[in-house]
């Protein structure tokens, strides 16, 4: 199982509900405005830090551009992929479970 | 445009729709119910699973009178007998379960007699095992 | 691998049609066949063909349609969703076909992989 989350944590607790739910080892892939979670130096990186410990994480670099986030920005631990790497990541991982 | 069909015999899949959101405030739980009742006869298992303010759609005394909505709330009484009706035809290999999880319930002051429908209330680690497992995952 | 799609949200208010769109462009690029893209809840809005966006900005009503058309990707609106937006054969775009819930199950079991984008 691979899961999604399209919200930023300071918006809704999707992230949040993700990772209480996600086994240990499973993928997460950040996209759209979930992107947010994946820089330093915000009130979450500590927790997304922790998580990418015990999860493969992932963010969409479309949605980084997007929003003016460099990928120098983003935290250790946390792979940049294109949306043919998300594809990937689906084929690869099966079941999507998008946290909303 | 023509109907387009799959050849989907003998597949059995496990499906599982999750349930995160208030009823009312948007129109999702609904939305989500007609899906799942749809689902019923294509005997597929299913997990409804309901975390975070979802555990509200669920809840007893709704009243919608005054806002002027359709209460729907007895609606998921039809899930519970889709079940049931599952779970006693011996024909059928159809596995539906109503799931609630405990963190989201006992955050909101909740317990399963608050419910208009019996339902499986499962921890989160346990329920991480169990959403693992699912095959098709309908977000509401 | 056979991937079905499912789009919560409407044309622009939301980012869910543009990020599913994106993912089956790259889903097809790689070869890959996307069966069904299922439109329910507001995302039946993405089959109105009278959606006029600025002339600068993307089309997302065409951009489906024009997938459908080269891909043979099947564009399904929920009939329930639809009549409730007031999306009928009227003003239902090119590509888009009104059709029922099961279409969602169907896909659901037919397909590898079924992706939900939404808010």
């Amino acid at each position: 199982m691979i899961h999604t989350v399209n919200k930023s944590p300071f918006e809704r607790n999707s992230l949040d509900s993700c990772l209480r739910l996600s086994l240990k080892g499973s993928p997460i892939l950040l996209i759209e405005d979930g992107v947010y979670a994946a820089t330093g130096g915000t009130s979450v990186s500590d927790k997304v830090a922790d998580a990418a410990k015990n999860h493969p994480m992932f963010v969409l670099g479309a949605d980084l551009q997007a929003r003016g986030i460099p990928e120098d920005k983003i935290l250790d631990g946390i792979t940049v992929v294109d949306y043919g790497g998300f594809v990937d990541l689906v084929v690869e991982h099966g079941t999507v479970h998008s946290w909303l | 445009m023509s109907e387009v069909e799959y050849d989907t015999q003998g597949v059995v899949k496990k499906f599982m729709y999750v349930n995160r959101k208030a009823p009312y405030g948007t129109i999702y739980a609904l939305e989500v119910l007609e899906a799942v009742l749809i689902s019923a006869a294509f005997e597929q298992h299913a997990c409804i699973v309901f975390i975070d303010d979802g555990v509200y759609q669920i809840k007893k005394g709704q009243d919608t009178t005054a806002v002027n909505m359709k209460n729907f709330s007895k609606t998921y009484g039809i899930i519970e007998m889709e079940k049931e009706d599952a779970d006693e035809d011996e024909d059928m290999d159809m596995v539906w379960r109503i799931i609630v999880e405990k963190e989201s319930m006992e955050a909101r002051g909740l317990t399963a007699e608050d419910f208009v429908v019996d339902v499986e209330v499962i921890a989160s680690d346990e329920l991480a095992q169990i959403m693992s497992e699912q095959e098709v995952v309908i977000s509401g | 691998m056979k991937f079905g799609i499912q789009v919560n949200e409407g044309p622009f208010t939301h980012q869910a049609s543009d990020s599913a769109y994106l993912f089956a462009k790259a889903a097809i690029e790689k070869g890959h066949q996307v069966m069904r893209v299922f439109f329910y809840y507001d995302g039946v809005n993405n089959a109105n063909k009278l959606s006029a966006p600025q002339s600068d900005d993307r089309n997302l009503v065409k951009l489906w349609g024009e997938m459908a058309k080269e891909h043979n990707v099947d564009l399904v609106v929920c009939v329930a969703a639809a009549l409730r937006r007031g999306i009928v054969e009227d003003n239902l775009a090119e590509g888009f076909r009104i059709s029922g819930l099961g279409q969602l199950t169907e896909v659901g079991m037919a397909a590898d992989r079924m992706v939900v984008f939404g808010d």
